[in-house]
């Protein structure tokens, strides 16, 4: 981004401060508020546990932000999450020496799945809703039909300490959840690809105009298939968080894709493609996970959640655009 | 001779072909391996009661995609139907026209909502329907046997009955699609809604109130999620809270009119194309009950023909996506 904002001189940067800054806001209000109801959550158990549940979203996020900063979108990473979640079980069946190739190999799958999505997208033409739309109605069916309707075989420990277990004390530092170690991985490698490397460039380049890109020299068609692979990696990580954290089920993922696209909007991405940072998605996903979090201590667990995030999505998005007219 | 075939295929829309393609060969497989006669009147029923509900909901959202907008609150919509119908008919036979009345007000309201959140506050289609869809989730979740109430008696019959030799469901099928089709082709605000979805800032400037063309759409859009919705709880008898997000009819409206060759980017789609797509899915859905084969293979076909059909468009028509 750098070069971008030194073009477009201090007032930019500026901008792109203050806007990352109401977005941290409304999350420290969200906190301040759990707190409030619950003056236990600043103690690291709970807080703990609230990074522990927020991490698979938080890597959906990151996943969902590379193919939104293109333009596009992936509607499949749910699905992909419940099909890397069901074979896991399957594989492995309560067998703890498999885990080492069990977890690279649904990861690989993942990747691969995202992968055939990209080519979809960016070989046949296909829209990359209907793309994905149709790669997740084919996944649920074959995970479900590959584990006969329901969530069969067994997860052993080895496997599902990644999603819910701790990492040994160190001296005073205790409880640190082994996914939290996950989700820096993560987030550092999407950081230097989104913000380092000349990928993510290319990746703002074709959101903002496909064709100017091409004309530019950048490989349109690979960055398109590339961002879509880690779209598809993400759901595999974070499907293999979820199966440690909750345990084998068919509905997993089930609606994680549109908490995806809303975590990344909510962060700011702007949904034509051009614009987007891991940092926002990060404060996107927490924001509704605090949401949720809030919704729960409050006593409006279930019912409200989905009313709350809806307007909370329309808003964020309202007040984006709002602000991008009054600016013209 | 080549030459001539392609001529010949292309005297029809390709969603008719592959509607065509998918019967003979599900007659085909059902007539070797089935159970029973593919061409029976019983058959025909079940074939078009399984089609009314996605296809109203297609043909609403092809509205929506006319206009290069798209409704994802369209499933919730359904379930919301679903739900409030038993509550305003309360079993009254009297109540059964205004029930209908003031749930396709509710349908009206929600399109008028989506609307104004699309054009005046200008966000985008996807995130203000997904938005109000959450929104209607969280009334069902919310009121869920809070409302109670039950079918009038002969409410059922829209979806059981028949008017002479024609099936109630088939009935309203051809009726709505007929409606659809008129108000696309013979008014002014069809010939609009193609103007916008085209080209926006083309239709604005030739004096087309654009807003309110989309805030139309959509109004169509949610009417035909509701009488869908009325045909389902007529089917079911009671109030399902699940049924439109179950069976995913957002998704899948969109799926069957992009597959009939309604374009995403707006300006370009019909009813009839899209309709044969739906009746495609039945066919599917009846080739694999007949045959006796696991319904989620099922699934992984039709995710797999939604793919195919829309590729096939799309490469022959070589235009940039994202």
């Amino acid at each position: 981004m750098s070069a971008l904002s030194d073009a477009a001189g201090q007032p930019a940067r500026l901008a792109m401060l203050l806007r990352a800054m109401s977005g941290v806001l409304v999350l420290l209000c969200l906190f301040a508020a759990i707190v409030f109801f619950d003056p236990n959550f600043l103690h690291p158990g709970p807080m703990m546990a609230f990074v522990k549940r927020s991490t698979p979203l938080m890597i959906l996020a990151m996943g969902q932000l590379f193919v939104i900063v293109t333009g596009g979108f992936d509607l499949s990473v749910g699905a992909i999450v419940s099909f890397t979640v069901l074979s896991s079980a399957l594989l492995l069946n309560g067998d703890a020496a498999g885990t080492w190739w069990v977890v690279p190999l649904v990861l690989a799958l993942g990747a691969m799945l995202g992968t055939i999505n990209g080519l979809v997208v960016s070989r046949l033409r296909v829209p990359s809703i209907i793309a994905t739309l149709g790669m997740m109605i084919s996944i649920n069916g074959a995970g479900l039909y590959w584990s006969g309707g329901s969530a069969r075989g067994y997860l052993p420990d080895a496997y599902r300490v990644l999603g819910r277990g701790n990492l040994p004390a160190i001296g005073p530092i205790s409880g640190v959840p082994v996914a939290m170690l996950v989700l820096l991985a993560v987030v550092l490698g999407a950081s230097w690809l989104m913000h380092r490397a000349s990928f993510g460039k290319m990746l703002l380049a074709v959101g903002d105009n496909a064709r100017a890109a091409e004309l530019a020299g950048v490989p349109v068609n690979r960055v398109r298939t590339l961002s879509f692979m880690l779209s598809g990696l993400s759901a595999g990580i974070a499907g293999v968080l979820l199966g440690g954290f909750s345990g084998p089920s068919t509905g997993v993922g089930a609606g994680l894709e549109m908490q995806a696209i809303s975590a990344t909007v909510i962060g700011g991405a702007q949904l034509v493609g051009g614009r987007g940072s891991v940092a926002m998605a990060l404060a996107g996903s927490l924001t509704l996970q605090a949401l949720f979090t809030l919704l729960n201590l409050i006593g409006l667990p279930k019912p409200l959640r989905d009313a709350v995030q809806g307007a909370i999505l329309i808003a964020a998005v309202a007040y984006s655009a709002l602000r991008e007219t009054r600016k013209h | 001779m080549r030459y001539s075939l392609a001529r010949l295929l292309r005297l029809l829309p390709a969603a008719y072909w592959i509607l065509v393609v998918c019967f003979l060969v599900t007659w085909a497989l059902c007539e070797r391996f089935g159970q029973g006669d593919f061409l029976t009147l019983e058959n025909f029923n079940n074939f078009i009661a399984r089609s009314v509900a996605l296809g109203i909901v297609a043909i609403g959202q092809t509205f929506a995609l006319l206009v290069a907008s798209v409704d994802l609150s369209v499933a919730n919509l359904i379930s919301v139907t679903v739900v409030t119908a038993p509550f305003l008919m309360q079993g009254d036979p009297a109540l059964i026209l205004p029930a209908m009345l003031g749930l396709l007000a509710i349908g009206v309201l929600v399109g008028l909502v989506n609307g104004l959140i699309i054009t005046r506050l200008r966000v985008s289609p996807l995130i203000a329907t997904l938005g109000v869809g959450l929104l209607l989730q969280g009334f069902i979740n919310a009121s869920f046997g809070h409302l109670p109430g039950k079918v009038a008696p002969g409410f059922q019959s829209l979806a059981y009955g028949s008017v002479g030799p024609f099936p109630a469901p088939l009935l309203l099928l051809v009726g709505v699609t007929v409606l659809a089709m008129a108000v696309l082709h013979l008014t002014r605000f069809g010939a609009h809604l193609y103007g916008v979805g085209g080209n926006a800032e083309v239709a604005r400037l030739s004096g087309i109130h654009t807003g309110r063309v989309m805030i139309g759409a959509h109004m169509m859009s949610a009417c035909a999620a509701v009488i869908s919705g009325i045909f389902l709880v007529s089917r079911l008898g009671s109030a399902a809270p699940w049924v439109g997000t179950e069976s995913a009819y957002d998704l899948q409206s969109i799926a069957v009119a992009v597959m009939g060759g309604t374009t995403l980017s707006g300006g370009r789609g019909a009813i009839g194309t899209t309709l044969a797509c739906v009746l495609v899915f039945s066919l599917i859905d009846l080739l694999f009950n007949q045959m006796g084969i696991d319904s989620f293979l099922k699934q992984v076909l039709r995710g797999m023909i939604v793919i195919v059909a829309v590729a096939s468009y799309a490469v022959r028509e070589r235009r940039a996506v994202a």
